[in-house]
This record gives C-alpha cells, structure tokens and sequence, in this order.
C-alpha cells in the first residue's frame, strides 16, 4: 500500500475520462429503459456501442497507466465531495481495478455482441441489453470506486442487475422464484458487508481507500481487525456465491444464457474476491480473517466440484464449476500477497474460459431448442465445430491441461495454498482431480458418443454474430495464464495495488503438487471416459447412490436453508401474525366494542319525551340546591 | 312578614312544577311554565322588599320580558305542531330522540 504524497495522484489525461467507462453504459441502459418499444429497431446496437465504448475507455486508460512508472500507478479521479474528507464519490485507477475493468468490458462487449444473435428470436431483446448495459455500469462502479460507499452502490446495483436478468423470463415461475433467490439470499451477505462498512466508519474514521489504507494497522485493535474481515468476508460469500451462501448461484441459471455468462461466471460472481484482495488491509491484519477466508475457499472448491459431478444440466454443471473455481480463488485471496496475483490472474483466465465454454453451452442450447440436459446431447462434434473446438479449448484450460490459461494459473494458487498449508494445498490438489472428472464427463456427453437427440432436434453450427466472440475467448483461454504467470509479470503489475510478497515465487512446471494435479486430473478425465465417453450414456438418469444423489441435490444445501432459517422464520411470523391479530388487535377492537357497547346503551336515556327531561332537570336542580346547602351548612 | 309571601311563591312553584312534569297539553304545560316564573318575579320582588334595595323588582321585570318573548316563540310553535300533527300533546312530539 504505498502511497507517496510527493507524487500527484489526481490524474487529467485519458485516466481523468475514465468516469466515461460508468457514464457510457449507464446512458445506454437509460436510452434503452425511457425509449421503450421505439428503440426495439436499434436498441441492441446501441448496448453494443456503448459496452465497446467503455471498453476503449479502459483500454486506453490502462495504455496510459502503463506508460508510468509503477509508484505512479495510483490515479484518482475526483467526481464529487459527498461528505468532505470522509466519503468523497471518486474513481481509483490502479491495477487491480483497470485489470477487472478490462474484463468486465472486454468479456463483457463480446457477451454483448454474442447476445444479439443469442437473443434475436427474443421480442424483449431491447430490455435484455438495457438491463446488460446497466449490469456493466453498476459492475465498473464497483471495481473503480475509491470508497466503500461508491463500491457498496456498484454492488447493490450489480446485484439489482443480477435479479433483473436472472428474472428476465419472468413469465416462468422457476425464473420469477430464483431471482428472487438470488436477490434475497444477497441481502444476507450485503447485510455482513454494511456492517462491515460501518466498523470501518467507526474505526478509521473514512471511507476512501487511501485514507483508511495510509493508516497504521495497528491503530486498530486485533479483534476489530478481525470482525471487519469476516463481516466484508460474508459480503463476499453472498455475492460469490462461497459456503454458506451458495444456494443462489444454481437457480441463477434460470436467466438466458449470456447472462450466466457474464454475470454469473466471468464477472459479478467473482466481485467478492475483488472484495478481499481490496481489503488485503484488514485480512493481512487478521491471521483469523485469512484462516477462515482460505476455509471458506476450499471447503466451497470441493462442494461445487461435487455438485458439478452430478448435474445433468449443462448449465448447472458449470454453475457448479464457476463455485469450484471461484472458491480457488478465495483460497488464493486468502494467502495475503503472495496470492492475489494467482487469484486475480485466475479470476481474469477463468472471466475468460468459463465465458467462453457458458456461450459454448447457449450455443449448444441454441442449436438444440433450448435443451439443457446433458443426456439428451451426444454426438454434437460433427455437427457444430467451431462452439464445440472452442468449448474443447475453454474444457482444456480448466481443466488446467498443460500450457494452457487454467493451467498457469490454479497451480499457482495450489503451490502457494501448500506452501501456507499442506492441508490446504491438497485439498485444492483433491478439487483440481474433481474438476478433471466433471468437466470431462460434461464434453464426453456433449460432443462425443452415441447421438441421444430428441426427435425434432435438428443441431446446426451457430451464426457468426455468435461463433467469433467463441473464437476470441478461446484465444484469451489459451494464451492468457502464460503471458499473466510467467515471469511474475501480473504480480509486478499488480505491486502498487496490492503490494508483493516478501520473495517472488518461481513457476515450477515441474513440482509435486503439480505433477499430483496432473495425474489426478488424468484419473478423473480417465474415469469420465470410460463411465460417459466409451460407455453408453442412459437418457433418463440412473438413480445412482446416495452420493449422486447428495450432490444432485446440490449437498442438501437447500434443505438445510429450509429446515434451518424458512421453517422457523414462518413460524415466526405465524407467532408475530397472532400477536398481531389477538393482542394489538385485540387491544383496540375490544376498546372500540366497549365504548360503542356503552354508548348504545346510554343512548336509550334521550327518550324524546319533553316531560321526562324535565323531571331529570327538575332532580338535577335539586341536587345542585342540596349540594349548595350542604356545602354552606359545613 | 315576608314569609307568607315565600310560601305562596314556593307553593306557586310547586304547583307550576307539577303541572309540567304531569299535564300532555302544550298549553297547559306552557301555562304551568309561566305560573312558575311569576313565582320566582314573586320571590324576588319579596326578598326585595325584605332587604330594602331594588335589585329584585329589577329582576323581577327582567323575567317578565323574557316571559313575554318566551311565549310569543313557545305559542307560534305550539301552534306549528298542532297545524302538522292534530295535537297539541308533548307526549306526541317526541321525534327527536336516539
């Protein structure tokens, strides 16, 4: 965390445009919601331009940040004083956040350009690229802020964005009812990162990242270094979807598929490993905070490899694989300098291959009428090879097959993980085995083996609005990992961000948790093989034991959140209901029955008979004489 | 002295009082209402007398006035009802209750 007071950091040039990155998509996500039906013609268009446009923002930002010299590498871009001093809504360019906002546009402008052949039949299609453009806005706020509170309102709003384009065929109750999962279970994790928020407030008097960062660690008591860990690690379990608060991301599958792509695979979903790398601050003060962080990620990595092995929903399957993956990457947060680069550098190849194999996946969904179960594919190699070589690239990287993208980076994160801890290391080994079994199975029931195709399925390759971004990312999936690992090159260019770890590691391409990743890998890829490559594949799924049946059921993750939090919540409303009704209710109804009881009757004494008022008058007054005399005598 | 004079108003008053509380006809009621207020004008022109300023019989005019315009209002209505309704009874008029 070095921050030079000598050097300027307010930045004019292209840096001093970068707000142009939120403001483009921002404005495109406007034009398309207030113009309604009359953009329908060139609404599409218009999202592309827009995501491009912010797209050349950063990449010429990010020219220019590298034509400094790495101390300089810190710019800030005032926008307005919110509360002086403490909460001031500004843009940092660093590093770190010009790498994810490479991402975000770049993946993000190919999903946009794949959607227009995606979603042309889709008569909604103007609203699918606003909510998009909206999505890429809210997502660079998040990574650009250089406050807490810039960044908590970019990630509400890509959370927003999220439940929109997870419900965008809210005609489909399972869409309508998983975004309102999605929604619901974020709020759990936006409740931890709030408070999170609001001890920083207290402990270090301000929201900017420099002014908490350029402080003292110490200045701060362990136990509330602590608490700010956890609490921003809860933020960041419910937003990427990590133990305990993973149940979303499964259902999220229900929103069209490049929305799986970019939001939950390449992007959104990994906000909260930014999360924690930002925040290094905290958790390299708090052995506790990095502890739970590390078990968080593997015990995540292994539940999503898990449920990835059972699912015969293609999308499903890499909804789980996206947990798996990013829980690698909340192993690598959790490891302090020394692993944020592999956990950055993870999180922007996987941005790139699990993009690559989800728009494989729509592609194949495209061609097949919108079916998802891996048992009714097969065969699909012949017939569509450009989606099925590029899936195969994106399936080889993840994988972790030497050279490519995934295999760079996820050994990095295992060599780090068991140089902190050998259980830990092994573990990530144990998961990377798993994720060579389940991807495999997921390519062997796809594109190779016995046609299993429902009768009027006729597959076709898909148009080239849809094929070229396959093309570009699979590129990204090959070459990316090299370029980023070897050499230290990210690390070094990650160092004004996030700083570097006493010694740079060495990549070893040949080492023991290396080598055993490989051949656990070959064993599952093996294993895959032989169960649903060269064996016949059933159409309706085998029951299976009970272990297909716990991760098909994804780990009782969903029951458990039944029997734990919904049950009791509903009889604790059903308490709160019938207090609600028989004592505050009742309070007041039965106030309102006696004094109308009462007064019906009391009614009864206006008689209407003049004679019997007088005679009550003629008592009255000879009461009040008797009281006066009374009185007078005393 | 001035006792017999307070019997008689308290006797008066008395008669006055029964008669409202006991007669239906309007205007006997009316009658018994005025027979009433002159005994009051009675006890009053009495105590004047008995205390020797004129305070009393002051009152005592005051209360014919009223009296007067009392029973130009209270005829013109007893009149009205008996005009709509054929009877001159207050047991009859007895609409406006609960």
């Amino acid at each position: 965390m070095q921050s030079p007071a000598e050097i300027d950091l307010h930045s004019g040039g292209v840096i001093g445009l970068s707000w142009l990155m939120i403001a483009l998509p921002l404005l495109g996500a406007a034009v398309l919601m207030l113009g309604g039906r009359r953009t329908d013609r060139w609404g599409h268009l218009l999202g592309v331009l827009m995501s491009l446009g912010a797209f050349a923002v950063a990449a010429a930002s990010f020219v220019e940040l590298l034509g400094m010299s790495p101390a300089e590498r810190r710019r800030e871009v005032g926008l307005y004083e919110f509360i002086p001093g403490m909460a001031d809504l500004g843009l940092l360019i660093d590093p770190l956040s010009i790498s994810f906002a490479l991402l975000i546009t770049g993946v993000g402008s190919l999903i946009h350009i794949y959607s227009i052949g995606y979603m042309s039949h889709d008569h909604d299609r103007r609203r699918f690229f606003s909510y998009l453009n909206l999505f890429v806005a809210a997502m660079l706020l998040l990574v650009l802020s250089d406050n807490y509170l810039g960044l908590f309102v970019g990630w509400e709003g890509v959370g927003l964005a999220s439940y929109l384009l997870i419900g965008f065929w809210q005609f489909k109750p399972s869409a309508a009812t998983a975004a309102q999962k999605a929604f619901i279970v974020n709020r759990v994790g936006d409740f931890g990162l709030l408070i999170g928020i609001f001890t920083i407030w207290t402990t270090f008097g301000s929201l900017g990242f420099r002014e908490i960062f350029s402080q003292d660690p110490g200045t701060a008591s362990s136990g509330t270094m602590t608490a700010i860990g956890l609490l921003l690690l809860v933020g960041a379990c419910g937003k990427s979807a990590q133990l305990p608060l993973q149940s979303w991301l499964l259902d999220a599958m229900e929103g069209p598929t490049p929305v799986s792509a970019l939001i939950h695979a390449a992007t959104m979903v990994t906000a909260g490993v930014y999360l924690v790398v930002r925040s290094g601050f905290f958790f390299e003060a708090s052995a506790t905070a990095q502890l739970v962080v590390t078990i968080v990620g593997v015990a995540t990595l292994l539940a999503g490899a898990i449920i990835g092995c059972a699912k015969d929903d293609i999308k499903k399957g890499l909804a789980g694989s996206t947990m798996s993956q990013i829980g690698y990457m909340m192993l690598g947060a959790g490891l302090g300098p020394a692993g944020y680069a592999f956990a950055i550098g993870h999180l922007i190849t996987h941005g790139f291959f699990k993009a690559n194999m989800f728009l494989g996946a729509g592609s194949v969904m495209h061609a097949m009428n919108d079916e998802v179960d891996m048992r009714r594919y097969g065969g699909l190699f012949s017939v569509m090879k450009i989606t099925a070589v590029t899936f195969v690239i994106g399936y080889l990287a993840i994988i972790g097959f030497p050279l490519l993208s995934g295999y760079f980076t996820k050994d990095g994160i295992i060599e780090t993980a068991m140089h902190h801890n050998q259980i830990l290391g092994w573990l990530a080994v144990a998961g990377a085995g798993l994720t060579g079994f389940y991807m495999s199975r997921m390519v062997f029931m796809t594109f190779f083996g016995k046609k299993r195709w429902a009768d009027d399925a006729h597959p076709h390759e898909s148009p080239a609005v849809m094929t070229w971004p396959l093309i570009i990312l699979a590129i990204g999936s090959i070459g990316l990992g090299a370029f980023l690992v070897l050499g230290n090159r990210f690390m070094t260019f990650l160092a004004p961000a996030v700083g570097l770890p006493q010694e740079l590691p060495e990549f070893h391409f040949v080492s023991t948790p290396g080598l055993a990743t490989l051949a656990l890998v070959a064993v599952g890829a093996a294993f895959a093989w032989f169960r649903y490559g060269a064996a016949e594949v059933p159409v309706l799924a085998p029951r299976g034991s009970f272990l297909t049946a716990f991760a098909r059921r994804d780990l009782y993750g969903d029951a458990l959140n039944e029997a734990l939090l919904m049950r009791p919540g509903q009889w604790l409303t059903r308490i709160a209901v019938f207090f609600d009704n028989r004592g505050v209710d009742g309070l007041v109804n039965g106030l309102a029955a006696g004094i109308g009881g009462t007064s019906g009757r009391l009614r009864r004494v206006q008689t209407g008979y003049v004679r019997s008022y007088a005679l009550s008058i003629l008592f009255g007054a000879a009461a009040v004489v008797g009281a006066l005399l009374y009185v007078g005598n005393m | 002295m001035t006792t017999h004079y307070l019997v008689l108003s308290a006797l008066l008053f008395a008669i006055g009082g029964i008669g409202v509380l006991v007669r239906r006809n309007a205007i006997v009621v009316f009658m018994c209402v005025e027979l009433m207020l002159n005994a009051c004008n009675l006890a009053f022109v009495t105590f004047a007398r008995q205390h020797g300023n004129l305070d009393g019989q002051l009152i005592a005019f005051f209360v014919m006035v009223v009296a007067a315009a009392e029973v130009v209002i209270g005829l013109a209505i007893i009149v009205m009802i008996f005009r709509t309704r054929r009877s001159a009874s207050v047991d009859d008029a007895n609409l406006l209750k609960y």
